[in-house]
């Protein structure tokens, strides 16, 4: 009796909701956001997903796009990244959905790239990344590791930055971090630091005793050489790591921690006031001063209803992404994907933090780089900022076999990772 | 020394300087006010480095307001004023900075965030003045200071300094900070420009103190770049001396942190030790409630700061039995609307309860968000005690290893003691006797999962001095729950808190030499191989109960 009418229930709202896409698919451009909403990545990941509808909201409110109004499709992969790849399929072949805009960790972004070159999708990625990538079918709009990485080392070994001659690379045990200190060690082993001062060290996700680490840290800093600390730690470990370093006493004066994947929001479960001078590299700080990002900041807190809430850097991302889909959409009067994806090459838009944000044609942005630390208040000061947009590198210059490598969407390469032009054999004949 | 930071003083600062002389009105001499007004000026200059020589002219007048402003600008509270290039210090009280006079410390009014243009300083600059002021308050009155002065005259190892520190050794009474000043002394000493006696004698002192920094200063005098071979063997010799007596120490460190491990570990555990080990329920929500635990303690913060923020500090006294009753409560209900439907079924209580957790996750991700809570530590709890030989001991790991000894010893009185652990043994070791005896069974059961509930609440509480306030907290510490009460041996509290320990201690010593990585999966694969051995862990019940 009871499973009977579940069912019926069940039944009606299937109905209902094939009713609504069928209405809503005539004058509406849907717009599929991908983004855990439960799960490990929650945390980072949510904050995402409202910006994308803050985003939506406001296009709408200046009339849509194409005479349309832009329609998001929300669903919600958990954290689980074979879910991702099945998602994907879900928003791309059930809700025919224009766009992506979505992931956070590589591994759940490597799990959606088959799906997505499969159907021709097109997806936007917003998070700094390790490089060594380029899909057809994907534009990354976060750093790659030659806007963020080799800047930030270069700091490091600069007279302001402390003129470090040993390096501690510590990463959570994944694919970014390892990619990333692999691209660093040849990095720093071409600027003259040997690898015996150089300490690699992986730990599992959301590791939160760090007492030992720390103090091997110390240690490694106590033997006669001036030392920095290179951190690829992501997610939920930060917030016991950094914990530990204020608890063992470890000042920025003496031993900078320059990390990737801490920003503003991750510093708002934190006291920063013993955390004061350790580093970030990003392409944004919520602290910059330009009207752009004020009024970004404004609508922001306007659209959360929470004064407190900070922005950071793949939220500028979404907005850079996002408003250059509007405008190549608008450019190729269509929202098919092939015509998007040439409208999108050479697209500008102005950065939240002054200049202007280029589209190449790796799928890769060029964007300034920008270096702060921490201040009390957990808001980041730039210390150092590039003088122009770096433009991103999809293969890094410093692992021999990428070094090869080519990326460029446009003819006659039309490759994410050739050595020579596929077209160059044509051209000829 | 001449820079470009000395640039003329321009007509605003040469105004406020009138106006400054003629307050004190005769008071300072002229040549110094002037001296500090140019360095000031110094302080503002455009790049990190001439700022950095504007820090050491200003340290180098040796004027009273050099160490104030020194202190705000290493706080990232010294401001330019835009309207008249004027040097203020801010402090921000709300929306606006109050604003001090840098020059002469009169207070001269509010001002916006806009009207102001921040001196900023970075890490190099923060160094430039920890040392310039460690040179300034060696002699300073308040003890504090002078231990953080000779700690930066220590790293600087500034020859200038040397006059200072001798007569800081001449003056200091307190044998420590005395201590302190004849290694500040010796590290100044070993540099190249003194004589070699001077310089073997300061390496004798400085081989005496078996510090970390001693070890890098050592470590560098004994490289090949020191011109002086005596010195260098000499610095060799020290150094070996210095680092056999930093391995014991470090030993000794390492068994702390094993210590401070098996003590979250135990805390974890210790709720999961009465549910799972008492009453037989695998409950895989148990995370869950030390997460409700760490919440509460968010709440109740957050009630503090709104009512009485003075006493901030000990929220954490009203926070253990408030997540104490919060977790117990939200235990009673999931035993009483849950499990209790589901004895004897292990695997559907485990689905059960592993959909709870799941639950309760996104629902505390809906009411408070997904972003981590920030729980503030009290002022008592943060710092360390730092041994004169390195040894970091933070206040907050000693106390959560005290902490979790407490709660041990509190539940193993109210199990031996009490009418209610009575009743708890009776129905867990013969249920149908002891319901004959007249022992409401299903109200004991209700009320021993809400102990244990509770337990994981508290340790919530402490684990939101470590660790993310964030829905996800529970989740990392539910496998190893399980495997300290599994290894420990079930039913067993001696054995949690011994199976606590001994992992914490063991992954420790593992980690150095297998990694963060490995060392956990040897842990795992060991343990597995124990229970092959041991089924019943380490401390096993016997008797009859058991068989059943």
């Amino acid at each position: 009796m009871v499973r009977n009418q579940r069912y019926v229930v069940f039944a009606g709202l299937l109905a209902a909701s094939t009713a609504l896409s069928g209405a809503a698919q005539a004058d509406t451009i849907k717009v599929g956001v991908l983004h855990s909403l439960s799960g490990t990545m929650a945390i980072s990941e949510t904050t995402l997903k409202d910006t994308m509808l803050m985003l939506i909201e406001e296009q709408n409110s200046k009339g849509g796009l194409l005479g349309k109004m832009l329609e998001p499709v929300v669903v919600d992969p958990a954290s689980n990244w074979p879910l991702f790849a099945e998602k994907a399929r879900e928003l791309i072949e059930q809700h025919e959905v224009a766009v992506i805009f979505g992931n956070w960790t590589s591994v759940s972004r490597k799990s959606v790239l088959p799906v997505i070159e499969e159907l021709n999708g097109l997806l936007f990625y917003p998070v700094q990344y390790e490089g060594e990538e380029s899909s057809r079918n994907v534009f990354y709009t976060g750093a790659a590791p030659n806007q963020q990485a080799i800047p930030a080392v270069d700091y490091l070994l600069s007279e302001d930055g402390g003129g470090a001659e040993r390096i501690v690379l510590l990463g959570t045990d994944y694919v970014y971090p390892r990619t990333t200190n692999k691209i660093l060690r040849a990095y720093l082993n071409g600027k003259g630091i040997a690898d015996e001062d150089i300490l690699e060290n992986y730990t599992p996700f959301g590791h939160a005793d760090w007492q030992t680490i720390v103090a091997d840290v110390k240690k490694f800093a106590s033997e006669g050489k001036q030392t920095a600390v290179v951190s690829t730690i992501n997610g939920d470990a930060n917030v016991p790591f950094y914990k530990e370093l204020a608890n063992q006493g470890i000042m920025a004066e003496d031993i900078p921690v320059v990390a990737f994947s801490v920003g503003e929001e991750e510093l708002a479960g934190l006291d920063t006031e013993p955390l004061v001078g350790h580093l970030a590299a990003w392409n944004y700080f919520m602290s910059v001063e330009t009207d752009e990002n004020e009024a970004f900041i404004e609508k922001w807190h306007g659209f959360i209803g929470d004064e407190d809430r900070v922005t950071n850097d793949p939220m500028e991302a979404h907005y850079i992404g996002f408003n250059m889909w509007v405008q190549a959409v608008q450019q190729a009067g269509t929202v098919e994907v092939d015509a998007v994806r040439q409208a999108m090459y050479g697209q500008t838009f102005k950065n939240l933090t002054g200049g202007i944000a280029v589209m190449n044609t790796n799928h890769h942005l060029s964007k300034p780089v920008l270096i702060g630390e921490i201040q009390s208040d957990g808001q980041f000061e730039t210390v150092w900022e590039t003088e122009g947009v770096v433009k991103g590198d999809a293969w890094s210059d410093f692992i021999p076999e990428s070094a090869k490598l080519t990326a460029d969407w446009t003819f006659p390469w039309v490759c994410g990772n050739c050595e020579a032009p596929k077209f160059e054999a044509i051209v000829d004949m | 020394m001449p820079t470009r930071g000395f640039a003329l003083p321009s007509l605003a600062a040469l105004l406020s300087c009138m106006a400054f002389l003629a307050a004190v009105a005769g008071g300072a001499p002229a040549s110094q006010a002037a001296t500090l007004e140019e360095a000031l000026q110094g302080l503002a200059a455009k790049s990190y480095k001439e700022r950095a020589v504007g820090v050491e002219v200003l340290a180098a007048t040796g004027h009273p307001r050099a160490i104030p402003i020194l202190e705000a600008m290493a706080k990232g509270q010294l401001f330019v004023r835009k309207a008249d290039g004027s040097i203020v210090i801010g402090d921000k009280t709300g929306k606006v900075y109050a604003l001090t006079d840098a020059v002469d410390g009169t207070a001269v009014g509010d001002a916006k965030k806009k009207e102001l243009k921040k001196v900023k300083v970075n890490n190099r600059l923060r160094g430039v003045i920890r040392t310039a002021l460690g040179g300034l308050t060696l002699l300073s009155s308040d003890p504090r200071q002078r231990e953080q002065a000779a700690a930066a005259v220590f790293a600087a190892r500034d020859a200038g300094a040397l006059e200072t520190v001798e007569q800081a050794i001449a003056r200091e009474e307190d044998a420590g900070l005395l201590d302190q000043l004849t290694l500040a002394k010796a590290a100044i000493e070993s540099n190249p420009e003194f004589q070699r006696d001077i310089r073997l004698a300061a390496v004798a002192r400085l081989s005496d103190s078996a510090l970390p920094e001693v070890r890098s200063l050592l470590a560098s005098l004994s490289h090949e770049d020191e011109a002086d071979a005596e010195v260098r063997a000499a610095a060799a010799a020290a150094l070996e001396a210095v680092e056999r007596d930093l391995a014991f120490w470090n030993l000794l460190g390492a068994i702390f942190q094993g210590l401070s491990l098996g003590s979250v570990l135990l805390l974890a555990a210790v709720g999961l030790a009465i549910t799972f080990g008492v009453m037989g329920v695998i409950n895989m929500a148990h995370g869950e409630l030390v997460m409700l635990g760490a919440y509460t303690t968010f709440v109740v913060q957050d009630i503090f700061r709104d009512l009485a923020p003075g006493s901030l500090d000990y929220s954490l006294a009203v926070a253990v039995p408030a997540a104490f009753l919060v977790a117990g409560a939200a235990g009673v209900a999931i035993e009483r609307g849950v499990i209790r439907w589901l004895y004897g079924r292990p695997f559907e209580t485990l689905l059960a309860t592993w959909g709870l957790s799941l639950i309760l996750q996104q629902l505390v991700r809906t009411v408070f968000g997904p972003t981590n809570r920030e729980v503030s530590s009290p002022s008592w709890l943060s710092g360390a005690f730092e041994t004169a030989t390195g040894l970091v001991l933070p206040y907050n790991r000693v106390a959560i290893i005290v902490f979790s000894l407490l709660v041990v010893g509190a539940i193993a009185l109210v199990l031996r003691r009490t009418a209610l652990g009575l009743y708890m043994r009776a129905v867990t070791q013969n249920r149908s006797m002891a319901s004959s005896m007249g022992i409401r069974t299903g109200w004991v059961d209700a009320a021993t999962f809400g102990l244990g509930a509770g337990i994981a609440g508290v340790a919530g509480v402490a684990l939101s001095q470590i660790d993310n306030v964030s829905p996800n907290l529970g989740q990392a510490y539910i496998v190893d729950s399980f495997m300290v009460v599994v290894f420990g041996g079930v039913g067993n509290l001696w054995g949690t808190l011994v199976g606590a320990m001994s992992l914490g201690v063991i992954n420790k010593f593992l980690e150095p030499f297998a990694g963060a990585v490995l060392a956990k999966i040897l842990v795992l694969v060991a343990i597995i191989l124990f229970i092959q051995k041991r089924p019943r862990g380490l401390f096993a019940l016997k008797g009859r109960a058991v068989e059943s």
